[in-house]
């Protein structure tokens, strides 16, 4: 790749690189490479953001075809400040620029917005797997404060990603790899480690060796005396979720200093630009025309980072049968932890409530009357979902209805009902969504609401346990087909869960007094048992974040389950008791 | 089966009563600032209250903070029967936009109040949300009690009223679940002061323990909760109804004195600090929409 021009900074010129025509109105963005990479390196991304943009990269000092300080201080964020500056002021005189930077060029850039040099040039940064130097030492401070051990144990996992910053320090030690066969090695380490084709940069050996002189200059000094650094600029930061460099946690505080936060997430390791250029491309074209137009994005506004970042944080989350019991306590759950949800129910009030509530705890939320019996309405709500939000990240398929008494007194009409609610909706939300999921690239979770009934057979619930025990095996099948999408399908059996369900469930072959009075008794049972559907919504985001097959909640699902293992012929004598 | 017939200069001094209670959270409320803490709080109002001249409690001020206003977690209601020393005002710091509830139960000359009272020093959307809801159940409360549905149907009304609205019915955690608790008039001895013990008023809760043992012989009890205990008409008097919402971890609550009598039943006050506010936000319903529900 060779240079269109080149600026001047100081004594220094350094090699810029252009891509598409500057034209009026038309944003100018800018490129800012990290270590021990060249403007190259954003190559495959300036091509696909030139189609809208005219894009503007170019060698930070030191690096690719740019001039090389002759001592170490000359590295200082502040000149590279200045670097940035020049290549602005001669590339886009006349209107701000937005920066797109990417690990070193993303900490000194949040240097160049945080501070004054550039007051007024710049209309937006996105930040990729690069944190200011001083935010991280703040974050270290509080950390070390809190004297937590899970914090301090964030912090040691962080330092243990950051090895290689100390070794830098070390005479002659980062220079020395890249000479000594470092620089011929990187495109296959990259290859093998990140598992990244990149093509074999020309200045591999100056770019990795004069570069360690960044870490010299600036870790120490910043880190020992950090400066709280803060901007009201437009700020998006693109995690890389598989990073070994940078973990998340480093950006948990980043709202104190930047509140106006956009934070999202590739699944890919440290080199995105590399590996996802399109996403990379897409996540910063958004941003950027949003600054332009003031129009949010649903994406963007579901990325909107105001409090501290939580686990789920940028998750899409639906949930069937949210209007109350399991689904409005899963829902919840979910949006304490700082994902976007939808409640759907058949209830439009109950799944509104819901919705509401959730965003009672800062975090987008929608809702949707939808009957899930209903093939076209789970259609519909598919389809809806895939226009408006995009493919969720986990789907909680809940929704359910009750239904006891003998299979001889069980109609046609009742068996239908119960079919379609508690199996179709299955069916169709598992199928729809994972298909939503695979088209999208997403590693999410299905998440089926069985019951510990689908293993414990029962003269009680025969029509109940037996759509219950088709969603557990449907589970289970399904599990084994998406494993090469890395979609995880989560089977939920809970035992007596005190809901709703309990009393709106419906007795068959029995007179309408009868019918209050088994409700009332089964009421009391599972309020007696009193498990709630709290237990169960935690067992889900328990099984989401450590990717289980299963979720058993309440002693009697294990106990059940055992039974139905080992004692068989027990568990058909305690399917002929009477329960209530 | 009431313990005392209620006369119209009886209704006024327990209305003084509740007047000053509300005086007395509101004025301390003001007062409060981050940094101070539970017990700082409730010495406070206990301090304003002897000015004002009380001469006797139901139970001392309690002042709870933060999450302390849900009672979540190992205070929740499962736990000792609902007696645990998370009532107690601790140590916990007020923050920024941390709600709190301030609870007090003074008597004056004989006669006794019992107020809760909720807010936050800036803003939390979650207190806000719960304390409009909360007006619902001041209205279903005592429609349903006009009806002369049992006490316990009442509770179970509100029980499910939370279940809709996604509350927790934190009034669970207090002793015995209750939703009210009953409030007698107790002898206007003219002593400047009386006995506590363990932050409760020994002559109030002598009266409760009294109602407890008369009550069991005529049927009926002095704690309302959704038990079988409560499953008997309205009773006439005076009872304390608190409901008491939780969502997550914030929780709010409004505690105000209900009159009922043979056939009827009333909030002894509608100048009561939650009703203002209701009015202001522009929530309070007009009397046809009342009439219409």
């Amino acid at each position: 790749m060779n240079p269109d021009q080149t600026v001047q900074s100081g004594d220094l010129s350094l090699a810029v690189y252009t891509w598409g025509t500057p034209a009026p109105g038309k944003p100018n963005v800018v490129l800012v490479h990290g270590y021990p990479d060249a403007a190259s390196v954003w190559e495959k991304t300036a091509q696909i953001l030139s189609d809208r943009y005219h894009v503007i990269a170019y060698d930070v000092r030191g690096a690719g075809r740019s001039d090389v300080p002759d001592h170490t201080k000359a590295f200082e964020l502040e000149h590279l400040v200045e670097d940035l500056a020049q290549v602005v002021d001669a590339m886009s005189p006349d209107q701000p620029v937005h920066l797109v930077c990417h690990d070193w060029g993303s900490i000194q850039s949040w240097e160049a917005v945080t501070t004054e040099r550039m007051a007024g040039r710049i209309a937006s940064y996105t930040s990729i797997s690069g944190p200011s130097i001083d935010h991280a030492a703040y974050w270290i401070m509080n950390r070390l404060r809190s004297g937590s051990p899970q914090e301090m144990s964030t912090v040691a996992r962080q330092l243990s990603h950051s090895w290689y910053i100390g070794a830098f320090q070390l005479p002659l030690f980062g220079p020395a790899i890249w000479k000594l066969g470092m620089d011929k090695l990187w495109p296959k380490l990259l290859s093998k480690v990140e598992g990244i084709e990149a093509d074999a940069n020309p200045t591999q050996t100056k770019d990795g060796s004069i570069g360690v002189n960044l870490y010299r200059a600036n870790f120490v000094q910043r880190l020992l005396k950090p400066n709280e650094r803060r901007t009201d600029l437009p700020v998006q930061v693109i995690v890389a979720k598989r990073d070994r460099f940078v973990l998340p946690e480093v950006l948990d505080d980043l709202p104190q200093w930047v509140p106006n936060l956009w934070q999202r997430e590739i699944d890919a390791g440290h080199w995105v630009q590399i590996s996802h250029p399109e996403q990379v491309a897409a996540m910063a074209g958004e941003f950027i025309d949003f600054v332009e137009t003031g129009e949010e994005t649903v994406a963007l506004r579901r990325a909107r980072r105001r409090g501290p970042r939580k686990p789920m944080t940028g998750k899409l989350v639906v949930v069937t049968g949210a209007g109350g019991g399991i689904g409005r306590e899963t829902l919840l759950a979910f949006a304490e932890q700082g994902a976007s949800v939808v409640a759907v129910d058949i209830d439009i009030e109950a799944a509104e409530r819901s919705a509401e509530l959730a965003r009672l705890l800062d975090v987008e939320a929608w809702w949707r009357q939808v009957d899930v019996g209903a093939v076209e309405q789970m259609e519909a709500l598919a389809a809806w979902v895939a226009t408006e939000l995009g493919a969720p990240d986990i789907v909680v398929n809940n929704a359910g209805i009750g239904l006891s008494g003998r299979v001889l007194d069980t109609s046609v009409a009742d068996w239908d009902r119960l079919l379609k609610v508690n199996l179709w909706s299955v069916i169709l939300g598992s199928k729809l969504f994972a298909q939503q999921m695979i088209d999208a690239g997403k590693q999410g979770h299905i998440v089926n609401v069985a019951s510990a009934a689908a293993f414990s057979p029962s003269k009680a619930l025969p029509a109940y346990a037996t759509t219950k025990a088709a969603v557990h095996m449907l589970s289970d099948c399904l599990r084994a087909e998406l494993a090469d999408h890395r979609i995880n399908v989560v089977s939920v059996c809970p035992g007596f869960i005190n809901t709703g369900i309990t009393t709106s469930s419906r007795f068959v072959g029995v007179s309408d007094e009868k019918q209050e009075q088994l409700r009332a008794k089964a009421k009391q049972l599972y309020s007696r048992r009193n498990l709630k559907p709290q237990a169960v919504a935690e067992a889900i985001l328990d099984a989401v974040k450590k990717n289980k097959p299963e979720a058993l909640v309440g002693a009697e699902a294990h106990a059940f389950r055992f039974l139905s293992r080992f004692v068989p012929s027990l568990s058909r004598r305690l399917a002929r008791l009477d329960m209530i | 089966m009431s313990t005392m017939p209620l006369s119209s200069q009886d209704l006024d001094g327990f209305r003084d009563v509740q007047r000053l209670a509300y005086r007395c959270a509101e004025t301390i409320a003001d007062e409060m600032r981050p940094g101070m803490t539970e017990r700082d709080v409730a010495s406070r109002m206990k301090d304003f209250l002897l000015a004002e001249g009380a001469d006797d409690c139901f139970h001392q001020p309690f002042a709870w903070f933060g999450d302390r206003t849900a009672f979540r977690g190992f205070v929740g209601f499962k736990h000792l029967g609902g007696f645990n020393p998370a009532f107690y005002p601790g140590l916990r710091r007020l923050e920024e936009n941390m709600p709190f509830i301030l609870d007090c139960a003074p008597s004056r000359r004989g006669y006794t109040a019992d107020i809760g009272y909720c807010g936050v020093v800036g803003q939390n959307r979650a207190l806000d949300r719960l304390m409009d809801d909360l007006m619902e159940y001041r209205f279903l409360i005592v429609d349903l009690v006009r009806q002369r549905r049992t006490l316990a149907e009442v509770s179970q009304a509100v029980d499910r009223l939370c279940a809709k609205h996604g509350y927790e019915p934190r009034h669970k955690a207090y002793p015995f679940e209750v939703l009210a608790h009953r409030v007698e008039k107790l002898e206007d001895d003219g002593r400047p002061k009386h006995l506590s013990l363990a932050r409760f008023g020994v002559r109030n809760v002598a009266e409760l323990l009294k109602d407890r043992i008369k009550g069991a012989r005529d049927g009926w009890s002095p704690l309302w909760n959704s038990k079988a205990g409560s499953d008997h008409p309205p009773t006439p008097g005076l009872w304390a109804v608190e409901p008491h919402l939780g969502f997550r971890d914030v929780g709010a609550k409004w505690e105000e004195l209900l009159v009922i009598t043979e056939d009827d039943a009333f909030w002894l006050d509608d100048e009561v600090p939650q009703v203002k506010r209701w009015k202001a936000r522009g929530l309070w319903p007009t009397a046809d929409v009342r009439a219409a529900a």
